[in-house]
């Protein structure tokens, strides 16, 4: 490898094409810690609001009014209120109020750090539209089967678990994908509030070096390849997920 | 001569059948939420009050008066200057404005018989609607200048004029492809029937695709909009004076933490009260203009 660096290297001395976030060790190790943060994130995130979906839109079946009522209230909540105002208000109006824990050093610390809010208010935000995509799956699913599943002695949980859920999954796979790709580029807002994922990353190392250019054309490149790759992978698993007889 | 050259079946049958909303999702999209809400709010602000009221003995203002004293800040910014949420609204209008002009020339790029063009406009689009925009806001706050120099006047580029383009880049991109889908929606036969009556392809164009697209592309472009609004916020990472700013500032300013979530609560409770009736009206849209095959 030490030899693409001092290409690189040669490259800022010859022609001014700053690339120090790939060459210099302290930098390329921090910008790859950032990469690394923003995985997790969005990692984290879409498992999370996957969950979030799928419990909501099952008590949104629920015979229950005011647990529907709940949902929906969530649901128009953050969906009609931007998602940086709700990360603010999570980490900074919410943080403050929570139980602190004594760490090892004898000091107090709050129990969720800035990702962990990141994390949260991020999940909520994409939760909601996750509920609302996969209500239109279930509702997609016909009646006919639902009643089947009841004929033969399932109950409520089992239909949802074995018989409508996998049918609703692959009905709304595309909006899921949609959501899904969104809250990945979400997650650079994530910056406001510190956590050191790549933007935040990048923004220390174009101020450190000034080489806002290079910096910013090495951040597109990696989003791009980012949802490129999440884009291709779940382009796959809506191939391996076909049922014979749905869609064209 | 065929019956494609007719003009499509009027769609007012739709509002018959939608007339007896079904689905829970229907039934809780009521005026009636809206306003359980604003009581939800106002409830717990009025408990708050009361609670701090009641620890500091009454010696201070209060949470409402103080939340008062900073509404008009942070609706219609600092007096003799431009700024709230009434730049909120501001950005997102000439934002949307960009985008949508953009937006449109992209997407019928995006159709052109000429494969360059056609080639380079997807992958504008494909670039714009996948970077994030926070990364596309700093890429234009970063790399343009303070000001530009035309035929020797020196023309100052504010920052919230800058922020406003870099949040129209991805808008316009989503414009394209609302664009293109809108355009190929509408039967070929259209095409074929207005070919046969010698129309050329700019005329079809303006004349018989573009008039029918319009329609359909309105509750997708409202859709648009209310994200726009809700990235609005975004400006105040890059330093721009909007609602998200001043509410910070007067925070910083009041150094109460029995502030924080009213102060926060009602930043979100502005941006509510005006997405969610663009939401309701785009529900409404969808479904009156809704296509049936």
């Amino acid at each position: 490898m030490d030899v693409v660096w001092d290409f690189l290297r040669s490259v800022h001395d010859v022609y001014g094409i700053n690339l120090v976030h790939f060459y210099d060790g302290f930098e390329r190790g921090r910008l790859l810690r950032g990469m690394w943060t923003t995985l997790k994130l969005a990692v984290i995130c879409i498992l999370l609001s996957v969950v979030i979906g799928i419990i909501g839109a099952w008590l949104q079946g629920s015979r229950f009014r005011i647990l529907k009522a709940i949902v929906q209230g969530y649901i128009q909540f953050f969906r009609n209120t931007p998602p940086l105002v709700q990360m603010y208000f999570f980490y900074f109006a919410l943080g403050p109020q929570m139980p602190r824990l004594i760490n090892e050093h004898g000091i107090a610390q709050p129990i969720f750090g800035s990702f962990e809010w990141a994390v949260l208010s991020l999940s909520f935000f994409a939760g909601a539209f996750n509920v609302e995509i996969f209500r239109s799956g279930i509702e997609a699913v016909q009646k006919s089967t639902v009643e089947a599943a009841d004929s033969l002695g399932f109950n409520r949980w089992q239909t949802y678990r074995w018989v409508v859920l996998p049918l609703a999954v692959r009905v709304c796979l595309p909006a899921l994908n949609n959501n899904l790709v969104n809250l990945a580029k979400t997650t650079t807002q994530a910056y406001a509030i510190a956590v050191p994922e790549t933007l935040f990353v990048a923004s220390q190392i174009w101020s450190d070096r000034i080489n806002v250019f290079e910096m910013m054309v090495t951040l597109l490149t990696f989003y791009l390849l980012l949802v490129s790759i999440f884009v291709w992978l779940m382009t796959r698993l809506e191939r391996a997920l076909y049922v014979p007889g749905f869609g064209k | 001569m065929s019956a494609s050259t007719q003009r499509p079946a009027p769609l007012a049958p739709l509002s018959i059948r939608t007339q007896g909303e079904t689905g829970y999702m229907a039934s809780a999209f009521t005026p009636k939420a809206f306003s359980v809400a604003l009581a939800l709010f106002t409830c717990v602000l009025l408990a708050g009050e009361a609670w701090a009221q009641l620890r500091s003995g009454g010696e201070r203002p209060g949470i409402l008066a103080t939340l008062w004293k900073w509404t008009p800040l942070v609706l219609l910014g600092p007096p003799r200057e431009f700024g709230g949420f009434a730049l909120n609204v501001a950005v997102s209008f000439l934002a949307m404005a960009i985008g949508t002009l953009g937006g449109v020339i992209l997407g019928l790029a995006q159709i052109s018989i000429f494969a360059p063009v056609r080639k380079t406009a997807w992958g504008l689009t494909q670039f714009f609607r996948n970077a994030p925009w926070l990364v596309l806001l700093f890429f234009v706050m970063l790399l343009t200048p303070y000001s530009v120099r035309i035929a020797g006047v020196t023309i100052p580029l504010p920052a919230w004029l800058k922020a406003t383009v870099g949040l129209s880049l991805p808008i316009m991109a989503n414009i394209a492809e609302i664009v293109r889908g809108a355009v190929n929606s509408i039967p070929t036969a259209q095409w074929e029937s207005a070919e046969s009556l010698a129309f050329t392809r700019q005329q079809t164009l303006w004349r018989i695709i573009l008039p029918q697209c319009v329609k359909r592309m309105i509750p997708p472009w409202m859709n648009w909009y209310a994200i726009l609004t809700m990235a609005t916020p975004l400006v105040s990472i890059v330093g721009v004076n909007d609602a998200m700013t001043l509410t910070q500032d007067a925070l910083a300013a009041e150094q109460l933490t029995e502030l924080l979530m009213p102060m926060y609560g009602l930043l979100l409770l502005f941006f509510f009260v005006y997405c969610y009736p663009i939401a309701r009206w785009t529900i409404y849209l969808e479904r009156k203009y809704a296509v049936r095959i």
